[in-house]
């Protein structure tokens, strides 16, 4: 009889000690030091969403206005703390207006983990109400995704989620949880995943290689490093900083790796690429030896395959394996974290001058300088460009501030002409180049970085694709700078209608709303500019604002973005008008 | 680039949806698969995927490491016709009267195929080889009354070792 008690007792017990599979979900998260959600509730997540309300004093639920401006604010906490983004979303619709964001992630390497709710295991594949098959739906845009039906999976799958996300190359996992197993009970045991057996997060250093690369960098006259994403993801800025002086070698960025390397720093050369500086453009087709850090040679870095940096000796520092020979040859592949190789191979660097090549790239900008550069900076025409509203911003921020951009012609200004002194300051969509990102990824950058000034710069298009997200700035009250430079015009598509299809301007114009009296719907200060004279003091005013801040700036109709190397050319035939 | 016949031979876990993000990898880039076989494979709960593409090796190189950087996959490899010991298996079904034929026991034998089953209506032969030989015995068997017709995909041993084994640190 005593034994039966205590077996019954024991039962019980065991019950008080299980948790549900919903109440899982969050102490996973809290074991993973997760204290930011962005996200938006609905049927299939309510017991997560449920549980959150129990957990909120320890972990911040932030609710978009849309479940795509949640992945972008994940996306832009992420980029500017190198902490992994988190979302959560409901099934059906809920789970699909992640895709935009989710595709972004993956491309830009975002670590991001975004939970989805799912209908009931006993309802899958039966076209049940808000059902949609997001596992198959997101298998070509994730790193790895999951769905989990039974609430014991729960640890282990969330465990292995932020490993994945945050190790290696880092990228998007999606994790669908059908409601049954957000209800059911499990035994809560978390242990940190730290070892897949099929995956390797970081490939180990070849000696071989980094001798090899080492000797090619000795014996080059006219090295030049290309650095991306890589160096900011894997925190080798000091490492970079290091092989480049101690070789004095010319370095320039991508558009995601801008601010790994300060802007005043005398061996940056600027950004190569379509719209990247003339200097490095033009030198990639005359350097002796490529040296590629933690980028990926993207079209829009490589234009022409055919005739880019034919005559040089390539290295390629990477940590993803699929990246080497994908689009460049290599002669030597460095395989690892660039913070271990660059480190490692140090002490094989010869230490050089380089002068008379060094100097090649500062006549190059003299000629960029006055051919492009001046005339946007302090423009004699009437008309307001986009270089001097981020000349002023410079001016006003002196370097410090977070920026921000969307996609189109303003994107290129804002990269090119921002300056930057500290590394992850600037967020913007390169790989997929999604438009309605800077909005939403503004919010998570501040939100990320609460100190530091964050600022948005979007174009008049993109503004409009997540402008909901003001909704949120309005709830939270987080301190966004948005600037929007308005020249009613999709201008990217524009100025490619006006080059290339004979200034047939199909769909490009846009007749926008007043924007002022939208950003005061919202609370938010606003102020247009118009004039040049009212500029600097708008931009003086919206960086002294302790609180969010729009300012609208009305840009010369018809201006264009260069330099500018077109779609098939080379980047030596990059073009100055 | 010249195209020819490549076997990718994929190890990978034993999970739902997996295959799913394998084909994902060839539809990326347009390359079509040619055939597919999925079965388990000398190493305990590591699933074998062989599909066989007619592209180029420089593609295919790439394709493959895109298919290793896959969290669940855990080796991929691919090979050339000569550097694979590879069987497909056909099936026809084919009406009975021509069963007893003199002609048609010789098409059976010069060709290396068994009867399956012989029912009252139709006969099963099966015959086992590469892709050319079961053509082949396709093109002589259509005068009998072909009534049905499938081939399996292709399975490969590899000639080299593949060192699967040595990613996962067991023996095998």
């Amino acid at each position: 009889m005593e034994i039966q008690e205590q077996k019954k007792m024991e039962k019980i017990t065991q019950k008080i000690l299980q948790i549900s599979g919903a109440e899982a979900v969050i102490k996973s998260l809290l074991a993973e030091n997760v204290d930011l959600i962005y996200g938006y509730p609905g049927g299939a997540i309510m017991p997560i969403y449920d549980k959150l309300y129990l957990y909120s004093a320890q972990l911040k639920h932030i609710l978009t206005r849309h479940e795509q401006g949640a992945t972008h604010a994940a996306q832009g906490f992420s980029r500017v703390t190198g902490k992994t983004g988190v979302v959560f979303a409901t099934s059906g619709p809920g789970a699909t207006n992640l895709i935009t964001g989710i595709a972004d992630a993956q491309i830009d390497s975002t670590p991001m983990v975004c939970i989805t709710g799912q209908v009931s295991s006993h309802l899958l594949g039966t076209d049940a109400f808000q059902e949609t098959d997001i596992v198959s739906i997101s298998t070509p845009i994730t790193k790895w995704n999951y769905q989990i039906t039974k609430a014991k999976e729960i640890p282990e799958i969330l465990a292995k989620a932020f490993y994945i996300a945050n190790s290696g190359r880092p990228g998007p996992v999606l994790i669908d949880i059908t409601k049954d197993a957000q209800f059911e009970m499990l035994d809560f045991n978390y242990k940190k995943c730290t070892n897949i057996r099929s995956y390797t997060a970081t490939p180990k250093i070849e000696e071989s290689k980094i001798k090899a690369a080492a000797q090619l960098i000795n014996n080059a006259k006219k090295p030049f490093v290309v650095m991306g994403q890589g160096v900011l993801l894997g925190e080798a800025e000091q490492e970079l900083k290091a092989f480049i002086e101690k070789a004095n070698i010319p370095t320039a960025t991508t558009a995601l790796g801008l601010s790994g390397l300060e802007s005043n720093h005398n061996l940056y050369v600027g950004m190569v690429g379509m719209h990247g500086n003339y200097a490095p453009n033009i030198m990639t087709n005359e350097c002796d030896v490529l040296i590629a850090i933690g980028m990926r040679f993207d079209d829009r870095v490589t234009g022409d395959l055919s005739r880019y940096a034919k005559q040089a000796k390539i290295i390629h520092f990477e940590i993803d394996p699929a990246e080497i020979d994908k689009n460049v040859k290599t002669d030597v592949a460095v395989l690892g974290n660039v913070k271990e190789t660059l480190a490692v191979i140090m002490p094989f660097i010869a230490k050089k001058t380089h002068s008379e090549w060094n100097k090649k790239f500062k006549d190059l900008y003299k000629i960029e300088y006055e051919t492009v550069i001046k005339n946007q900076l302090y423009p004699t025409k009437k008309g307001l460009t986009m270089g001097e509203v981020l000349e002023n911003i410079n001016k006003e921020t002196k370097g410090e501030a977070i920026i921000v951009s969307d996609v189109g012609q303003h994107q290129m200004f804002a990269c090119r002409y921002a300056k930057f002194n500290k590394t992850r300051s600037k967020v913007t969509s390169g790989g997929l180049g999604t438009m309605g990102f800077a909005l939403p990824a503004a919010i998570g950058a501040k939100m990320g970085m609460p100190n530091r000034e964050v600022i948005a710069i979007i174009g008049d298009g993109g503004y409009q694709m997540t402008i909901q997200e003001l909704g949120t700035i309005f709830q939270t009250k987080v301190p966004v700078k948005i600037v929007v430079l308005n020249n009613s015009f999709l201008g990217m598509v524009r100025q490619w209608q006006e080059l290339f299809f004979d200034k047939r301007y199909a769909s490009t114009e846009m007749v926008n709303p007043n924007f002022i009296k939208i950003a005061e719907g919202y609370d938010i200060k606003a102020r247009k500019v118009e004039q040049r004279e009212d500029l600097q003091v708008a931009i003086k005013e919206m960086v002294a604002s302790k609180e969010s801040y729009f300012l609208e700036v009305i840009i010369e109709k018809e201006d264009n973005i260069f330099p500018m190397i077109p779609t098939g050319s080379s980047v030596s035939e990059i073009r100055l008008k | 680039m010249t195209k020819e016949l490549l076997t990718v031979s994929i190890y990978t876990e034993n999970f739902i949806g997996l295959l799913n993000r394998v084909t994902a990898i060839f539809t990326k880039r347009h390359v079509n698969i040619e055939s597919i076989t999925a079965s388990k494979s000398e190493i305990e709960n590591v699933h074998r995927y062989t599909i066989v593409v007619y592209e180029s090796k420089i593609l295919i190189e790439k394709i493959v490491k895109q298919l290793e950087k896959q969290i669940d996959v855990i080796a991929a490899f691919y090979h050339t016709e000569v550097q694979t010991v590879h069987q497909e298996i056909a099936l026809y079904k084919l009406q009975v009267e021509h069963a007893y034929k003199t002609d048609f026991k010789s098409v059976i034998t010069e060709n290396n195929a068994t009867i399956l089953e012989i029912e009252k209506e139709f006969i099963v032969v099966e015959k086992m080889g590469t892709k050319a030989q079961t053509d082949k015995l396709y093109n002589e068997l259509k005068s009998f009354g072909l009534m049905q017709f499938v081939r399996s995909g292709r399975v490969a041993i590899t000639k080299k070792k593949m060192k699967v084994s040595n990613i996962l640190n067991i023996e095998n």
